[in-house]
């Protein structure tokens, strides 16, 4: 993909009281916020065409500094909001954005059948593996043995794997990356907002100040090297054996698949059988 | 106004149609009874009309959907039952803090949790103005015909738009599933309003300004003007605030809409209540139970009268203050342990007798029961 420039950026980012943002120095999340904004420019989308979706939290603050319609949902509900935009109105490019917590705890349910129905939305999760906002509380995602500050002890809960769930759930195309690895972030977002059913992209994202504190991971430049050590490209990943895929993880794009009927495509059939039935005058 | 040919037609079909009638292009729900109806009707007849119609996984979902389509333009509605009920609080208080027009429709069953589904009940009375969290003002429309379930969905849709808020349907179970020869009127002569779009270039649009009608111009997301809704308390532009002198005239202009349309939201309709030495104050179902007592009690030379609530909340309190004083006693049937007759005592001040008559047995109250009750009064 071409470069995009920074004053393209700048033009899609709400500077008028909105920033300075609310994210800690180091938070993965300003960086996300390029490389979303840059997807959108790649892929030619019209600011007046997009509607942002978040949920509560510190991820649920990203649509605010964007310069397209943009809802601050409830917590967890975020992909329910934007199904409903989406269905009212097709021809938007409607793009959620959530927090780990956010979209597989208390919005897990809806993950679930947004992916199953291949409701034609992207969704975008930031994993940073815990609650950041509410002060680094363990969420679904924290591993097995890391501290939270409901967790003094370690965490006993094994964590949930955001990419296999939604593929499991029917997603069709789940990726991952992490805010280190901004190139391929930007490509893999354009390619999910591109994708015509339900496209998910998990965004390893680093907290320093709750998560990485509590666990002593370091500064954020730290958890970001650590990220770079981690990632395996899936093609890579795909060659490793068991003992050489351990404490890593794979990123890139982790499923696709083209060939199945969205949601609305569904939905537009079933309005011409509807139609050609003639049900409209009976009750 | 003319009016089509009478038909047999159940309440929730009713709401259904009078949904179809006013405009309705969005409908999620989850299935529980006595609210399925809705969904089946509607699930039938959007999508022959092009319309948007889905079964969501909850009720939570079902109401966020509907905000996103009104959000997005398009007159939305939801219907369930009070268990559903409450997992929409959280949601309908987002909708009331960003005035996102909505319809959500409560067709009330027995007992709190899963009751005695599906028997009848009036028990979210309370839960309807205060079941979501934060002060808001609410309206919350109560059915006691099939005739009415139709009028007052195409009400509760024009007061939704025009005042930009979430609108209540409050029916009972034995409302909705009640049979009724209606003659609902034809499409084309009923009054539809619609949500007051900006008429400002995209560039002048401040999103929560007002003005001087207190109600913002609601543009639709993806119309050219972008901004921002925040569930935050927020200043003219939509974007989160804490200031004081931005919060508080929020909070202001949120209750003062309603406020200044009281005189219109508060309806009501007296049966034989000018002499009326004793009055019943009932909606819903138990309406029609005090209309007929009303109707017995007169044919035996009792002087009964009825005020029944149709615009539930805001409560109608100037029409339920000049009904109560000056009369014998003050009786309110209803099916639940004294919901509306608090209210009631509350506007009566101690210048009235208020009784409260209630059943908790899953069982409707009978114009027999109302008529012995009252004879202790006379």
């Amino acid at each position: 993909m071409p470069p995009v420039s920074r004053g393209v950026v700048h033009g899609w980012l709400r500077h008028d009281k909105k920033f300075p943002h609310v994210w800690c120095p180091g938070c993965g999340l300003g960086v996300l916020l390029g490389s979303l904004v840059r997807a959108m420019i790649t892929l030619g989308l019209d600011k007046n065409n997009v509607a942002l979706v978040a949920g509560i939290g510190c991820t649920g603050r990203l649509p605010v500094y964007v310069d397209v319609g943009s809802v601050h949902a409830t917590h967890g509900r975020a992909l329910t909001f934007a199904t409903g935009v989406k269905l009212a109105k097709p021809e938007l490019a409607v793009i959620t954005v959530m927090g780990d917590g956010d979209a597989t705890a208390i919005g897990g349910n809806h993950l679930i059948h947004a992916a199953r129905r291949n409701m034609d939305l992207t969704a975008i999760i930031v994993n940073n593996q815990n609650y950041g906002m509410t002060g680094g509380q363990y969420s679904p995602t924290t591993p097995l043995g890391a501290r939270a500050s409901t967790a003094t002890y370690g965490n006993i809960e094994p964590p949930l794997d955001i990419s296999a769930l939604c593929m499991a759930a029917g997603a069709g195309f789940v990726a991952r990356s992490t805010v280190y690895h901004v190139t391929q972030l930007d490509d893999l977002l354009a390619q999910a907002i591109s994708h015509r059913g339900f496209g998910v992209v998990e965004v390893l994202s680093p907290c320093h100040t709750n998560f990485g504190r509590q666990n002593k991971l370091g500064s954020q430049i730290d958890m970001m090297r650590a990220f770079k050590e981690q990632a395996v490209r899936v093609e890579r990943w795909a060659k490793l054996d068991g003992a050489r895929r351990a404490g890593r993880f794979p990123i890139g794009v982790l499923a696709r698949r083209d060939e199945d009927t969205t949601y609305l495509e569904a939905y537009g059939a079933m309005v011409e059988r509807a139609m050609a039935q003639g049900r409209e005058g009976q009750s | 106004m003319s009016k089509q040919k009478p038909e047999l037609l159940q309440g929730n079909e009713a709401i259904a149609r009078g949904a179809l009638a006013a405009g309705c292009r969005f409908f999620a729900g989850y299935p529980i009874t006595p609210a399925s109806e809705i969904s089946e009707i509607l699930g039938r007849r959007l999508p022959a009309r092009g319309a948007a119609f889905i079964q969501m996984e909850d009720e939570i979902a079902s109401l966020g959907a509907c905000i996103g389509a009104s959000l997005a333009g398009a007159k939305a509605m939801t219907a369930t039952s009070g268990p559903g009920f409450s997992l929409m609080q959280e949601n309908l208080g987002w909708a009331c803090i960003t005035e996102t027009p909505l319809v959500l429709v409560n067709v009330m069953r027995a007992g709190p949790s899963t009751g005695m589904p599906t028997n009848p009940a009036q028990g979210d009375v309370q839960q309807a103005r205060w079941g979501t969290h934060g002060d808001h003002p609410a309206i919350v429309l109560c059915p006691a015909s099939v005739a009415q379930c139709f009028e007052l969905t195409v009400r509760a849709f024009n007061l939704a738009e025009r005042l930009r808020t979430p609108v209540i349907v409050l029916a009972d179970e034995v409302v909705a599933h009640l049979r009724e020869k209606v003659s609902l009127p034809a499409e084309d002569e009923l009054e539809i309003i619609e949500r007051r779009k900006p008429s400002v270039p995209p560039d002048w649009y401040v999103p929560f300004k007002t003005d001087g009608g207190l109600i913002p111009h609601l543009a639709d997301l993806g119309d050219g003007y972008r901004y921002h809704v925040t569930g935050l308390v927020h200043d003219e532009r939509g974007f989160p605030t804490r200031r004081p002198d931005e919060v508080e005239p929020f909070f202001r202009r949120l209750f003062g809409k309603i406020r200044r349309n009281f005189g219109e939201l508060e309806q009501v309709l007296p049966m034989a209540l000018d002499d009326a030495e004793v009055v019943l104050i009932a909606y819903g179902c138990t309406a029609r139970a005090a209309q007929a007592a009303v109707r017995q009690a007169r044919a035996a030379g009792m002087k009964l009268g009825l005020l029944q609530i149709v615009g539930l909340w805001p409560f109608p309190r100037r029409a339920v203050e000049k009904a109560v004083l000056g009369r014998r006693a003050v009786l309110v049937p209803e099916l639940n342990m004294g919901q509306l007759s608090r209210e009631v005592k509350r506007v009566a001040a101690g210048r009235a007798r208020v009784v409260h008559h209630g059943r908790m047995d899953g069982q409707v109250i009978t114009p027999d029961e109302i008529l012995n009750r009252i004879r202790e009064f006379f």
